[in-house]
């Protein structure tokens, strides 16, 4: 595929090296029958929008990080034997320390370019994360993950997690005071599951902690395991990203069974290809910039030392936050211990978490009880109540994230440790909800707003005063593309109650899971705003012109045709100059 | 391969939209940018083009200059980011603008030069087509009929006993990713034992010094390792023992001692607490003396240290373990018992 990139991008036709190109293709398609896929799949179209980067730079960063993830292997070493620092970095010469932290003193002060290596994987990780994050949020806010793309919702929850194993896993390695100190934090966590959890422990770690062997073990998990558990992963979202193609945001033209945007070969693979770039270079720059992890600043890891100020990779933080704001519960029975205080906000918490979330897509199918395709993407205001339940997950995520820095908060802003917890630990349970209120009623106004520009057109702050003393404020439509929006909304009405016996006496054998779902439905859907009808819109119509009878030039007279025509589904512009067609035409006439 | 090379070269129109899959849409009004319509604004958007990868082929050169000429030891001034590595930041900057560039370029490219057209593409049905699906259902009910997996049920079962039992001594093999240390102790007596036992000698845990009662003031703090730890690390090789046996040393005013966890356990108001959190396992040295209060840096559990060392406040469920100590014939501080409960963290057998 990239020799036919190089080769028809060149601007000279029919070049001795387009021609050896050619031959390369010819060569390659006798043996695997490549051109069958490149014919179908070189004019694929792929909707733009800005959003539909974030994806893409959770995988561009991927790359970076594999990337520069291959050259750190070559220097570090992965090993808890004791050695004397003699390298560069006066400070910490002959001090005792495993070689793993030796060898990253090295790549960071003897390596020429290794510390800007090391920096670009640490930072091309935590944009991943971030990437993914963001995604994943604009996948869920638009109901992009609705059928059928139930499995790649799944697969990006299970690259979310794989992610963050990826980034604790190699924030480890080093054997800094900073890492070592988060890894005794992980042990703890796994001692707390009961039954089990010693014995993991003992064997994960390989005895007590810290051992010698989690170095050795971690590496393994960090540089096969999990990036190729996420290579294999990734790969089948973006296979399934490509046979289900991509959805789009509703527009002109955009329909539930057409993409609108623009072919991969040249657009496409110019933007995309040029983006992979700019996020490479961008990860480059902040390496070289900003400094990430200053391990050297740490010192050695040994477990009865600790610094003050400790925090984790961003990713971490909510989980480190839930730790320190739950209260300390423990029980005590029949010779055992339960560490309800470790074990609900590290285990059982992320755990219900995760479970939600891959599970999401099946609840919202079940209450709608909507089988059909999806491919043209919600806008949040017209699902109030997943946009709800979206913001109230990230408010819950965010206290919990502002828990993780409660010391840093507290130091920063002259503020107790003790109120800033007993803060979180309210607010906690009361935010979450009254955000989800909130956004749900703002989603609501929204809906209302956009029944309005329908039914009456926007406001144009124009004042007039009538012949007969009337002040009325001049309405005027909406445009095409606003209108191709708003239009696009699709009622659900929620399901009706079950009954409990019927007609003929029978039981409803079915009749409590169906009340359930009966009540979600109307949960999700009871408050929602109808699209106006088609005869609303003519009566309200009428009213605009009538109004704008009153004031003669006005677009009103010609655009009430356009509001009719599109309700109906189709575009229709007359008189329209410059359309795509003679776009397209005029090039070729250049 | 030509064919599909002048398919999608700008400005060839000679392909009917049918041919390549997809087709413009109707009826959007678009507006020719002026790259379209003005040639020289076109040469210009080229010119930019090729200027943007000239200019990263340059940023390449520059990094080879920087990274033969600069010494890698040597830091510079840099506003804003302050005393930085020269290496790094010059490596950074050269390679980083040199990618950065690529991109940029192709962008411009694709933006200014490449049709700004959206087309439109049918999108098709996911599921297979009938005959297919029929296909995929004859094709199943030949292969369990040839195969008679619903007719031999001895078959069908002992394959499935085998299946579920063929990965057990995959996990099994798991058991050994710990080696018992001699003796065969379990984790739970692991985790419940110390190096610290009657006579031990408390000595600081950085220069491995005995520690008298006068050399500690009221209202210091010391951290404090068993005179043995040194030994013991050789031999073990690894940093078990000091993760487990780590001790703060404070001392206050013996009337300010509310209660200890044994009597007399202290020496002239020094009290010896275990080092290690009882929540996740931290070690702690946040030591506020005015309140005799331990903070933990980690999870900021307190520990009120003239109090049993009882949790004030934070996650931690337990007190921190306090040691007993006493003064040996030398005069020297020694540890008068082991640790009366588990150091640490909880764990399930811990009772």
């Amino acid at each position: 595929m990239s020799t036919t990139n190089s080769t028809s991008a060149s601007p000279v036709a029919s070049s001795p090296i387009e021609a050896a190109g050619g031959a390369v293709a010819t060569y390659v398609d006798e043996r695997v029958g490549s051109n069958k896929f490149l014919g179908r799949n070189l004019g694929k179209v792929f909707p733009d929008h800005w959003s539909f980067m974030l994806g893409e730079i959770a995988l561009y960063s991927f790359l970076v990080v594999l990337i520069s993830g291959v050259y750190l292997t070559l220097f570090y070493k992965p090993s808890m034997v004791e050695v004397i620092y003699d390298g560069s970095f006066v400070p910490l010469k002959g001090i005792e320390m495993s070689e793993a932290y030796a060898s990253t003193l090295d790549i960071s002060f003897d390596v020429r370019g290794g510390l800007l290596i090391r920096q670009m994987h640490h930072w091309a990780a935590l944009i991943f994360v971030a990437a993914i994050a963001v995604h994943m949020f604009r996948v869920f806010f638009t109901g992009a993950f609705r059928k059928p793309r139930e499995f790649n919702w799944i697969l990006g929850v299970g690259l979310a997690t794989l992610a963050l194993a990826a980034g604790f896993s190699g924030y480890s390695l080093p054997d800094d005071l900073l890492s070592g100190t988060g890894l005794q934090i992980a042990r703890g966590i796994i001692q707390s599951i009961p039954i089990v959890g010693t014995w993991g422990a003992f064997l994960l770690f390989g005895g007590e902690f810290p051992g010698t062997d989690f170095i050795s073990r971690l590496y393994g998990i960090h540089i096969l395991l999990v990036p190729g558990l996420i290579l294999a992963l990734v790969t089948v979202h973006l296979m399934l990203v490509w046979t289900q193609k991509h959805t789009q945001f509703p527009g002109p033209g955009r329909t539930n069974s057409n993409v609108v945007g623009y072919p991969l070969m040249p657009v496409y693979m110019a933007k995309a290809g040029g983006f992979f770039f700019i996020v490479f270079g961008i990860c480059t720059l902040i390496a070289g910039l900003v400094t990430l992890n200053p391990i050297w600043i740490f010192g050695p890891y040994t477990p009865d030392q600790v610094s003050a100020g400790s925090q984790p990779d961003w990713y971490i933080g909510w989980l480190d936050g839930a730790l320190r704001i739950m209260p300390n519960l423990e029980s005590y029975f029949f010779g055992y211990t339960i560490s309800w205080n470790i074990l609900i906000p590290a285990v059982i918490m992320p755990g219900l978490v995760f479970t939600a979330l891959a599970f999401y897509p099946f609840l919202e199918a079940w209450v709608t009880g909507d089988k059909r395709e999806h491919h043209l993407l919600d806008r949040p205001r017209n699902n109030p109540t997943r946009t709800g339940i979206g913001v109230m997950a990230i408010t819950f995520y965010g206290l919990l994230w502002i828990g993780g820095g409660n010391d840093i908060i507290a130091t920063s802003f002259n503020l107790t440790i003790n109120s800033i917890t007993w803060f979180l630990r309210l607010t906690i349970f009361i935010l979450p909800p009254i955000a989800f209120l909130v956004t749900k009623r703002i989603c609501l106004a929204l809906q209302r707003r956009d029944r309005d520009k329908l039914l009456h057109g926007y406001e144009t702050g124009r004042v007039l005063r009538l012949p007969h003393g009337e002040f009325i404020e001049v309405h005027e439509t909406i445009n095409y593309k606003e209108l191709a929006v708003i239009t696009s909304k699709t009622d659900i009405a929620p399901l009706p109650a079950p009954v409990k016996v019927d007609a003929d006496g029978v039981a409803n054998r079915r009749y409590r899971i169906q009340a359930l779902r009966a009540k979600l439905s109307n949960f999700f859907y009871a408050d929602n705003i109808a699209k106006p009808t088609a005869a609303e819109i003519e009566a309200a119509q009428h009213h605009v012109n009538h109004a704008a009878a009153l004031e003669a030039p006005l677009h009103a007279y010609e655009d009430a045709d356009e509001i009719r025509n599109a309700h109906g589904g189709v575009l229709h512009h007359p008189g329209m100059a410059n359309s795509n067609t003679e776009q397209l035409t005029g090039r070729s006439e250049q | 391969m030509t064919d599909i090379s002048t398919n999608s070269q700008p400005g060839h129109g000679e392909n009917t939209p049918a041919k390549l899959g997809y087709s413009p849409v109707a009826d959007i009004p678009h507006r020719p940018r002026v790259a379209d319509t003005d040639p020289k604004a076109a040469r210009r958007a080229e010119r930019q083009v090729a200027s943007m990868f000239l200019l990263s082929m340059l940023f390449v050169l520059l990094f080879f200059v920087a990274y033969i000429a600069i010494d890698k030891s040597a830091n510079v001034y840099i506003p804003v980011f302050g005393v930085v590595g020269a290496m790094n930041i010059t490596l950074g900057f050269t390679m980083g603008a040199a990618i950065f560039l690529i991109g940029t370029g192709a962008i411009q490219w694709a933006k200014k030069l490449m049709p700004d057209v959206e087309v439109v593409q049918e999108r098709h049905d996911l599921s297979s087509p009938t005959e297919a699906k029929d296909e995929a259902a004859a094709n199943y009910e030949r292969g369990k009929e040839e195969s008679g997996f619903a007719r031999f049920k001895v078959i069908r079962r002992t394959l499935i006993g085998a299946m579920v039992l063929f990965p057990i001594p995959l996990v099994v093999m798991l058991r050994d990713l710990w080696v018992s240390p001699p003796g065969d102790p379990s984790p739970s007596e692991l985790l419940t034992t110390t190096l610290w036992a009657d006579g031990i000698r408390v000595v600081t845990d950085a220069t491995y010094l005995p520690i008298r009662p006068e050399d500690i003031p009221v209202g210091g703090l010391v951290s404090a390792a068993p005179a043995d730890l040194m030994e013991v690390q050789e031999l073990a090789g690894n940093l078990n023992a000091r993760g487990k046996a780590a001790i703060i040393l404070i001392r206050m005013d013996p009337s300010e001692i509310v209660s200890q966890q044994g009597d007399g356990w202290d020496i002239q108001g020094i009290l010896a607490y275990s080092k290690i959190c009882t929540h996740v396992g931290c070690p702690i040295a946040l030591y506020e003396q005015r309140t005799h209060h331990l903070l933990c840096p980690c999870h900021q559990s307190t520990f009120d240290l003239a109090d049993s060392g009882h949790v004030v406040f934070g996650p931690a469920a337990r007190r921190m373990p306090q040691l007993p100590i006493g003064v040996d014939a030398e005069g020297y501080i020694v540890a008068k018992a082991p640790f009366a409960e588990p150091v640490g963290p909880s764990f399930w057998e811990r009772g």
